[in-house]
């Protein structure tokens, strides 16, 4: 079997839910090996990448790696990918995640498709267009396939192995060093689970009606150990913070369960949330598009109803 | 300064939108066009930046005949002149095709800056601006939401998943902006009067220099093996609110295994 290549993604050394998601998928399409490129790469790190199948991790570990933007990933990997000959390079479909890829493409003469939901072992990657309502199945015909795979796309699952540790070295082009990090925030953690990666999303809309408002949605979202969105309608008037926006134009998110509260549902905000597994809607307006998209659907108050759920699900939980 | 701003036209955002029987291409006709949304924000940076450092902006649009629409929106809202990559060498081409074309015109054209919207409300890949940035050897200065000139460097705040990031370079650099940047102007009357006179180069593919055998479907380097509308979802169960509806909504959740 062939090599996989997936790009590691990480928080402060620790790896990210969706790249042992991508180490789960790659086992699908042949033997997996992760590429860390930057420092941190800890006996801890190897342990998590092993426990989700990865046979080999590559290691880029200087720290001028990470003092610059995208570039550098791209030419780690474009070297792995001339040496080892990959049957693909899968990344997450993350601000830097695409832009790897798109540099990566260029650098090998390769095709490169993003947002896949699913991979095939054959190499389909089956894409949701246009806010979900259209399904595609591409194929990349020249080079080596670089797909990007939204989060949650699959289940991890482990396949304890013992990854070989290769350290690479790569001398980065005068390119990839001409634009330099001067410094960096964090995003300011709330405790909650990363919006593109939850398996619950607890979203507020215009009927939330105030940025105090969305201490109910809030309230209902660490019930429920749950992400919490907003819609375009909510950031717009100033209601949530912009980076929680799901929609066409902001994140789009497919967890297990969406929870859209005084959400109308129109195009723009169905075009982040579609794919989601399991829909629940609270609105007060029963003509509301987003009833078509619901599993199970509430017509009231949501100032009413979502409190009285919360309750519930902390009783129940005890 | 001189700064080129690439935008596209899209199906509009609130239209549904699908691909065509033939060629698993988009089906372009089927909606009205528009101005990809966030390219207005890079129009609006564009503008800002020469307004406050001086120079001129150039829209760059690669679409088809329609997409002058598109042009002219960014001429009536300020821009001094177009540059209109059309022709059927273009239709079909991916985002390495793209990225191929708007990377040959913009290079020799002595830019500062190449500004772009940091992705497409249809395709929604975000890779050309990295990739005109890597064909180009250009610093890439993307998902801006602030952007700065001093002198000869220009300095973002690039927004992404994990936070923020404050990045600086040299010109020349490829710029990406993320809406919230700005509130694009709309044009107004004297705008979009002076439009008209502006000047547009119309190009097709041999006009800029390019190679045909690098555009186009022929050359995209990922097909469409096949596509389907997503099947309907079965109707759920929408209840009114009769006083129990969180009981109700725990209740179903507690059936589905997530409580």
């Amino acid at each position: 079997m062939g090599e996989v290549l997936v790009l590691v993604e990480q928080a402060d050394g620790a790896v990210k839910k969706v790249t042992l998601e991508l180490v789960t998928l790659a086992r699908r399409l042949g033997e997996p090996s992760a590429v860390w490129v930057g420092p941190g790469a800890d006996d801890a790190a190897m342990a998590t990448l092993g426990e989700y199948g990865a046979a080999t991790v590559y290691v880029a570990g200087e720290a001028a790696l990470v003092d610059h933007p995208v570039a550098p990933a791209a030419e780690v990997l474009a070297q792995l990918v001339a040496e080892r000959s990959p049957v693909a390079v899968l990344l997450a479909s993350t601000a830097d995640g695409k832009e790897v890829a798109g540099r990566l493409a260029v650098r090998t003469d390769s095709g490169v498709i993003t947002d896949a939901v699913e991979v095939s072992a054959d190499l389909v990657a089956t894409q949701s267009v246009f806010g979900g309502s259209t399904v595609v199945h591409s194929k990349v015909t020249h080079g080596t396939p670089i797909i990007t795979v939204r989060g949650n796309a699959v289940a991890p699952e482990p396949a304890p192995a013992t990854p070989t540790r290769v350290d690479v070295s790569v001398a980065l082009s005068d390119a990839a060093t001409k634009a330099a990090i001067t410094g960096r925030s964090a995003v300011v953690k709330d405790g909650r689970p990363e919006l593109t990666e939850a398996a619950i999303v607890v979203s507020g809309g215009r009927g939330v009606g105030s940025a105090e408002g969305f201490g109910v949605i809030e309230a209902l979202a660490d019930s429920l150990g749950a992400a919490v969105g907003a819609s375009r309608a909510a950031t717009d008037a100033g209601w949530y913070p912009h980076q929680f926006q799901v929609g066409q134009t902001g994140k789009t998110v497919s967890p297990q369960l969406y929870i859209a509260n005084g959400i109308s549902g129109a195009i723009q905000h169905r075009a982040g949330m579609q794919t989601s597994k399991t829909i629940v809607v609270v609105n007060k307006d029963p003509e509301a598009p987003i009833f078509e998209l619901a599993d199970y659907g509430v017509v009231g108050d949501l100032f009413q109803v979502v409190p009285q759920l919360t309750d519930e699900i902390t009783k129940r939980r005890g | 300064m001189r700064i080129a701003v690439c935008v596209k036209q899209v199906p509009d955002t609130w239209a549904e939108k699908q691909l065509s029987g033939g060629d698993s291409t988009l089906d372009r006709e089927s909606a009205d066009g528009v101005m990809n949304e966030l390219d207005e924000y890079a129009v609006e940076e564009s503008l800002k930046l020469v307004e406050a450092h001086g120079g001129e902006v150039v829209v760059v649009s690669m679409g088809p005949e329609r997409a002058a629409e598109t042009v002219r929106k960014a001429l009536s809202m300020g821009a001094d002149a177009g540059i209109h990559l059309v022709g059927e060498g273009f239709h079909g081409s991916d985002a390495v095709a793209t990225s191929y074309a708007l990377a040959e015109v913009v290079g020799g054209r002595g830019f500062d800056l190449v500004v772009f919207g940091s992705e497409s409300t249809d395709a929604r890949m975000s890779v050309v601006p990295a990739m005109v940035a890597e064909r180009l050897g250009w610093a890439q200065l993307t998902f801006a939401q602030k952007v700065d000139v001093a002198g000869s460097e220009v300095t973002i705040e690039r927004a992404t998943e994990d936070g923020v990031s404050t990045v600086t370079a040299s010109m020349p650099a490829v710029v990406s902006v993320v809406e919230k940047i700005n509130e694009p102007r709309y044009p107004s009357f004297k705008g979009i009067m002076a439009a008209k006179k502006k000047p547009v180069e119309t190009l097709d593919a041999a006009g800029a220099g390019l190679d045909d055998a690098k555009l186009g479907a022929s050359a995209a380097w990922s097909v469409v093996e096949d596509f389907a509308a997503r099947p309907p979802k079965a109707a759920g169960t929408v209840v009114a609110d009769d006083g129990e509806g969180g009981v109700r909504i725990a209740g179903f959740l507690a059936e589905q295994k997530f409580i």
